[in-house]
């Protein structure tokens, strides 16, 4: 246990007894104002097509109808991309392009009103192709962003020159946020045509100028509040804008608050999802699987806009690594453009989709050289010098990747498993074990420079309590808890003493979303800041006080001492008031370091890196796919932890999200481009059972050597890559049926029916060269 | 007929008579009562954040103990409730504010990071702890959650603290202390009459006895019949279908009930999954293990097996099984009553022999011979909480090496629950040995076209299908040939 008095320490989240007692207050929980409408949101049934006509006649005359709202009420700007690309329109105007984009919006005092209203609506399309691929795409050269390209040395003449070559493709699936509580906002106007916006949304900021820019009103008459989210994952930190909007239009044009709240359908339908990808890929390697150069080309679905997947495509290369050096490299991606839902951020933010690519190169070099994976991963290793190098020119300085598999191994007997594991196939025919050991290296920063930047807002009242503001918003992650132990460490107060509060971007102005895992180095720098302010000026005046110097005043628990005087903190702050001392501060905080030059391929996008590996042992069943986790064991690097409670639990969750995502979580779209698993019935994330019995985890001794917030390490996104080793253990499990001849080539999602067909394809491949001799 | 229906909420007596027949529990708890602690997820039966408990008289203790069970608000209609308590999140604080020990267990062990699934889980954990009070194995406990989503822990710590509710204290005096006086009034309200509410001209009926619904049913053969609403709930929610008027069969004692004779058993088609499990699961062993796969635990509390088969759905987990074991369907109508093999109920997609007003009744299930026995298999994306891609029930009668009859009949693929002939027949006769499974394997892809969709491709429904074939023979012929379904232990090398 640490001897500090309030970080490090495994406190409970901040809203925890609220939470079992139903006492937190989520938006949809918030008593209506008096008036209040209900928004419900039209949507086209169609991917691609031509808006012929749109007569809503009926929809405004049906009993309860309040509003319509369409593109004609919008009186500012029509269009809501959050990266200024102006290809997201708030409703579709002349043609649709996804299933699920909204067309227009319906108030009634009810959303049930509002919603059998909507259906009488008489809608005319023109159908046009819709496009769903990215091979289709590419060929168009249709790209929502420019595609990126990260090159060092020379890749032909590396494979040219390699003792061994192979080229595969894997293609990985999307993955829905289903966040628990799906998106809400309710808007309250006010005068001087100002608006309220309650949003579930991860990133105010944005929602603020979103909502000002339609309403053609400056940010200043727009506030946008949120207390809590029922989870975000990424989901919510753009997707949350057009509701928001909405609810607002509505507000505006009915001068009465607006409510609008998806339900799970609709939310599922109408919001983008983790970017699916297809790699084909190149490998130069030699017979002791080293790897001597890579060509990896990557393309996404990105849906009909930008949104963020300029950064989410880049962050993919970024990750292509993982913890490997690749001696000559090139990596290419093209962000295609789709007639689907705008794909998202989703925690790792495409880097994810970049690690997968990379465990497949080393399955299949493993598998070609007849070595154990594990033997083939440490071989290719990140090193020192040379091949300390990025194949974006950075240079790793913190690598703790070797430490971090050398102690999964010891946890995991990872060597005398694998004995096991061989005899255990080797007996039985029917089932079949597998045992896979991968690492995780997942840079920390927005890689856009500007984003790494925060504020935060810090009062004493006069009876000593504490209030605490800053741009983080709180998603379940337990961010607040964690920023409140850096302000009650610094004012050596009980947490109870610091007043959590409501992220609002009318205390803390222009603030990032709260995204890249960022949330705790950002905000809590920047509330320290503000704090230590605050501690320097009661210092001061202590000192002063007692004709003592400020290195002579000593901060002890709930009081300062001295010159032999113990002075407790109320009457401190009491007698600063009295002296006239300013008992409110800012603070600011922007990550040193870095920068990007996307153009050159070039930089360091990285304060640091966050490290982590996981072994997961799985047993299939050859006659149906279906299969069981284990066991698991985990080391993950979080430096020094704030709380290793609420650490723990985001490795946990993490790490089971991750898990989904490579196995039950399949999203399915219909050649006409309908997304048909758009509800929990349909698509499955993981349950209570599906958490391995055996699930070790420890986190890493270590301490961040950059000077974050009390040296620790962000642990928002790494972890969910630790479930790689999941699907590694399952291909292994899959190898087996044809004793590791053959990659399983076992695409994510590795469904027990992907499983089963692996499965078959070895047989099949087997049989083939069987009836050859 | 009484013309209000009567529940408590906690401890604060409900009366209702205009009412929307099918206004559901969550809608009334955050609309009607503003009680905003229970939330909903996805107000389709599946998250499992709209958990509420329902607490009624036990009818296994002659009424003489609370049965506390956890259901979800969302598909349930509030008229259901006549009768009982309910409990939301809401209730299970102490007086003085200390949380009960179910929270305090949630706090201590960090269940809870973004809080949004939270209340659902405590409730779902406060009915296991009042009927399961003290130590459960973790198999236990993922039975219990299944039906609980959370995106944010992994679960690990919703697990611990389940394992550790027996060992923490809490309030709990308020509601025990308490117990006598809701049983005595839910008693005293648990009059057997028949009742209806309604609103806008729309009416909820609830008949007392069969002879009444009969009547309803044959007076309004239109009127939509409602059992455990796992189903009928969904009309509501997802297909914002207008339903009128509702006649629900919960309050009918004759559907409730279970008669087990020397060769058979016979189960009335109000009674749920978790009603049924335990003399399905000392019969049909396999049957149980998929009966507790089953949706889930809330899920298992209000569906019915009556439903199940009423509904006629290509992927409802009770016909394959049934169909496999030689079950007979009973239908009543007003003074009329027959019965036939279930596999001749499904007719096609979508279509059974049911006519207007008639009701499902029962189904009575011969019990299985020394020689017989009965394979049962549900093929799932997810293992648990999920339909079946593929549902298959096998039955085999073996005499010495021979396989002297075979009844197989699978869900999923086709468009009815559908018996295999030709795989049948293949095995009728046939000796017990693996090429005769191969040979039915083969006679299956004649039997069976079925389709690709969002669960599984029609290549995979046909593989795992011919695949559990030989399963059925791996697992008669080798007990030492692990199955992984219903496998709670992790393999272990
Ligand atoms: C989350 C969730 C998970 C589920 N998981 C599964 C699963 O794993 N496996 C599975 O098989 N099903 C599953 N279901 C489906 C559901 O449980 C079944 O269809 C259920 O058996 C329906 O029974 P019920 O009592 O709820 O019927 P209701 O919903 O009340 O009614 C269903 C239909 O049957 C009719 N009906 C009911 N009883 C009678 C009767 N006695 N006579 C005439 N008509 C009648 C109704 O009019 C209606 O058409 C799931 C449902 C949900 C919501
Ligand atoms: S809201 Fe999801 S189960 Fe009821
Ligand atoms: S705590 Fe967020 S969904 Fe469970």
């Amino acid at each position: 246990m640490s001897d500090r008095l309030a970080v490090n320490r495994p406190l409970a989240h901040d809203s925890a007894a609220k939470h079992v007692a139903g006492e937190a207050v989520y938006i949809d929980d918030m008593p209506e104002p008096s008036r209040c409408l209900e928004v419900y949101v039209a949507w086209a049934d169609r991917a691609h097509a031509r808006l012929l006509k749109l007569d809503l006649d009926a929809v405004r005359r049906a009993s309860g109808v309040v509003a319509v709202v369409t593109t004609d009420d919008i009186p500012g700007h029509t269009d809501i991309s959050p990266v200024g690309r102006h290809d997201e329109p708030v409703f579709a105007a002349e043609t649709v392009q996804f299933w699920g984009q909204a067309l227009f919006a319906v108030a009634a005092c009810d959303v049930h009103t509002a919603r059998r209203a909507a259906g009488l609506a008489v809608i005319a399309y023109e159908d046009l192709e819709p496009r769903l691929d990215v091979d289709a795409a590419r060929a168009a050269e249709d790209y929502v962003w420019p595609p990126a390209h990260f090159v060092r040395g020379d890749t032909e003449a590396g494979l040219a020159r390699a003792t061994r070559r192979l080229d595969g493709r894997v293609t990985m699936g999307g993955q829905d946020h289903f966040y628990l509580e799906g998106h809400v906002a309710l808007a309250i106007p006010g005068e001087d045509g100002d608006m309220t916006v309650f949003s579930s949304t991860q990133h105010p900021s944005e929602v603020q100028h979103m909502v000002a820019h339609v309403l053609g009103i400056p940010s200043n008459s727009v506030t946008v509040e949120v207390r809590r989210m029922g989870g975000g994952f990424g989901g919510k930190e753009t997707q949350s804008n057009l509701f928001a909007c909405v609810a607002a239009l509505v507000a505006r044009k009915t001068s009465r608050p607006a409510k609008c709240r998806l339900d799970r359908d609709d939310d599922m339908i109408m919001t983008g999802k983790r970017h699916d990808f297809t790699v084909d890929y190149k490998l130069g390697f030699d017979d002791d699987g080293r790897i001597e150069a890579v060509d990896m080309h990557f393309a996404s679905r990105c849906g009909y806009s930008a949104d963020l997947s300029g950064p989410i495509n880049d962050r993919a290369l970024f990750h292509a690594d993982n913890c490997y050096f690749y001696p000559d490299v090139s990596l290419l991606c093209h962000p295609c453009r789709t007639n689907m839902a705008s794909a998202t951020a989703f925690r790792g933010f495409g880097g994810p989709q970049g690690m997968v690519a990379a465990e497949r190169v080393i399955e299949e070099i493993a598998i070609a050289c007849g070595l154990d994976p594990l033997e083939v991963r440490k071989r290719n290793f990140y090193g020192d010098g040379e091949r300390a190098i990025t194949p974006y020119h950075m240079t790793i300085e913190d690598n703790v990747i070797e430490r971090v598999v050398a102690e999964v191994e010891k946890d995991s007997d990872y060597w005398t498993k694998r004995d096991a594991v061989r005899r255990f196939n080797a007996e039985n025919r029917w089932q079949k074990k597998g045992l896979a050991l991968t690492p995780v290296k997942f840079g920390i920063s927005f890689t856009m420079t500007a984003y790494n930047q925060a504020g935060a807002l810090v009062h004493i009242y006069k009876d000593g309590s504490v209030h605490l503001n800053h741009g983080g918003t709180e998603m379940g992650q337990g961010l607040f808890v964690k920023v409140a132990q850096v302000v009650a460490e610094e004012l050596q107060l009980p947490l109870e003493r610091i007043k959590i509060t409501a992220t609002t971007t009318a205390k803390v102005p222009n603030t990032s979303a709260t995204a890249a895992s960022s949330g705790s180095d950002l905000n809590g720098m920047a509330a320290q800041a503000a704090a230590r302010t605050l501690r320097d000026r009661l210092t001061a005046f202590a000192a002063e006080q007692h004709q003592a110097e400020p290195s002579e005043v000593y901060w002890l628990p709930g009081r300062i001492a001295v010159k032999g005087n113990e002075i407790a903190f109320a009457d401190l702050v009491h007698d600063a008031y009295m002296a006239r001392i300013p008992l409110s501060a800012t603070g600011f905080y922007k990550t040193p370091e870095i920068h990007w030059d996307r153009a050159a391929g070039r930089g360091k996008p990285f304060y640091y890196f966050a490290y982590g590996a996981a072994c997961s042992e799985v047993t299939i069943d050859t006659l149906t796919g279906e299969y069981r986790v284990d066991r698991v064991d985990i080391v993950h690097d979080v430096g020094r932890s704030l709380n290793p409670a609420i650490d723990a639990g985001q490795i946990e969750g993490g790490f089971i999200q991750g898990m989904g995502w490579l196995t039950t979580e399949e999203l399915v779209w219909d050649e006409q481009g309908r997304l048909r698993t758009h509800a929990p019935s349909t698509y499955k994330i993981p349950t209570c059972a599906d958490r391995p019995e055996i699930f070790n985890l420890r986190l890493l001794e270590n301490e961040n050597p950059k000077a974050t917030i009390h040296r620790s390490k962000a642990v928002g996104e790494p972890p969910l890559m630790l479930a790689i080793s999941v699907w590694q253990a399952l291909s292994d499990a899959v190898a087996a049926t044809a004793d590791h001849q053959h990659p399983a080539r076992l695409d994510p999602p590795a469904t027990p029916e992907k499983v089963l067909m692996a499965i078959g394809r070895l047989a099949e491949i087997e049989a083939t060269k069987e009836a050859a001799e | 007929m009484r013309r209000r229906l009567r529940f408590l909420l906690g401890h604060e007596a409900i009366e209702l008579e205009t009412v929307d027949p099918t206004l559901t529990v969550l809608e009334w708890l955050r609309r009607h009562a503003h009680r905003r602690g229970t939330k909903e997820g996805c107000a389709e039966g599946d998250c499992g954040a709209c958990s509420v408990v329902v607490a009624e008289p036990d009818a296994n203790h002659d009424g003489r103990r609370l049965r506390y069970r956890a259901v979800n608000a969302c598909i349930q209609f509030i008229a259901t409730l006549d009768g009982c308590q309910l409990l939301t999140v809401e209730d299970l604080k102490g007086p003085d504010g200390s949380l009960h020990p179910v929270q305090r267990a949630m706090v201590d062990h960090h269940g809870s990071q973004c809080g949004f699934c939270t209340p659902g889980f405590v409730m779902t954990l406060a009915a296991l702890h009042h009927e399961e009070p003290g130590p459960k194995s973790r198999g236990r406990i993922d039975d219990a959650l299944a039906g609980n989503l959370c995106r944010c822990t992994g679960y690990g710590p919703i697990i611990r603290a389940a394992q550790a509710i027996t060992t923490t204290t809490g309030a709990t005096a308020h509601l025990t202390d308490r117990e006598p006086e809701v049983l005595a009034r839910l008693l005293a309200w648990r009059d057997g009459a028949t009742f209806a509410v309604g609103e806008a001209g729309r009416t909820f009926m609830s008949p007392g006895s069969l002879d009444d619904l009969l009547r309803l049913a044959a007076e309004h053969p239109q009127a939509t019949i409602l059992a455990g609403s796992t189903d009928v709930g969904l009309w509501v929610t997802k297909q914002q279908r207008v339903l009128d008027p509702v006649i629900w069969l919960g309050r009918v004692p004759e559907l409730a009930a279970i008669e087990e004779t020397d060769d058979a058993l016979r189960i009335g088609a109000g009674v749920t999954y978790a009603q049924a499990f335990a003399h399905i699961a000392r019969l049909w062993p396999q049957a149980g293990e998929l009966n507790r796969r089953l949706g889930s635990e809330q899920i298992r509390h209000a569906g019915t097996i009556g439903g199940n088969i009423a509904n006629g759905s290509p992927i409802g987990d009770s016909p394959p099984w049934l169909i496999a074991a030689g079950a007979t369907l009973h239908l009543a109508r007003a003074d009329e009553r027959r019965s036939m093999p279930l596999e001749d109920f499904f007719i096609a997609y979508g279509r059974q022999d049911r006519g207007l007003g008639e009701i499902v009744e029962a189904v009575t299930v011969p019990k299985p011979g020394p020689d017989t026995a009965l394979h049962c298999y549900k093929i799932t994306k997810r293992f648990d909480q999920d339909i079946s891609a593929v549902c298959a029930g096998i039955q085999l009668r073996r005499e010495g090496q021979r396989i002297s009859e075979a009844r197989i009949a699978y869900g999923g693929m086709a468009a009815t629950p559908k018996r295999a002939a030709r795989a049948e027949k293949a095995l009728t006769g046939a000796p017990f040995e693996e090429a005769s499974f191969r040979r039915a394997m083969a006679a299956l892809a004649e039997d069976y076209q079925p389709i690709s969709d969002m669960r599984a491709s029609a290549a995979y429904r046909l593989k795992v299908a011919q695949n559990l074939l030989l399963k059925a023979y791996v697992e008669s012929s080798d007990a030492t040939s692990l199955c992984l379904a219903g496998r709670r232990e992790p393999v272990r090398v």
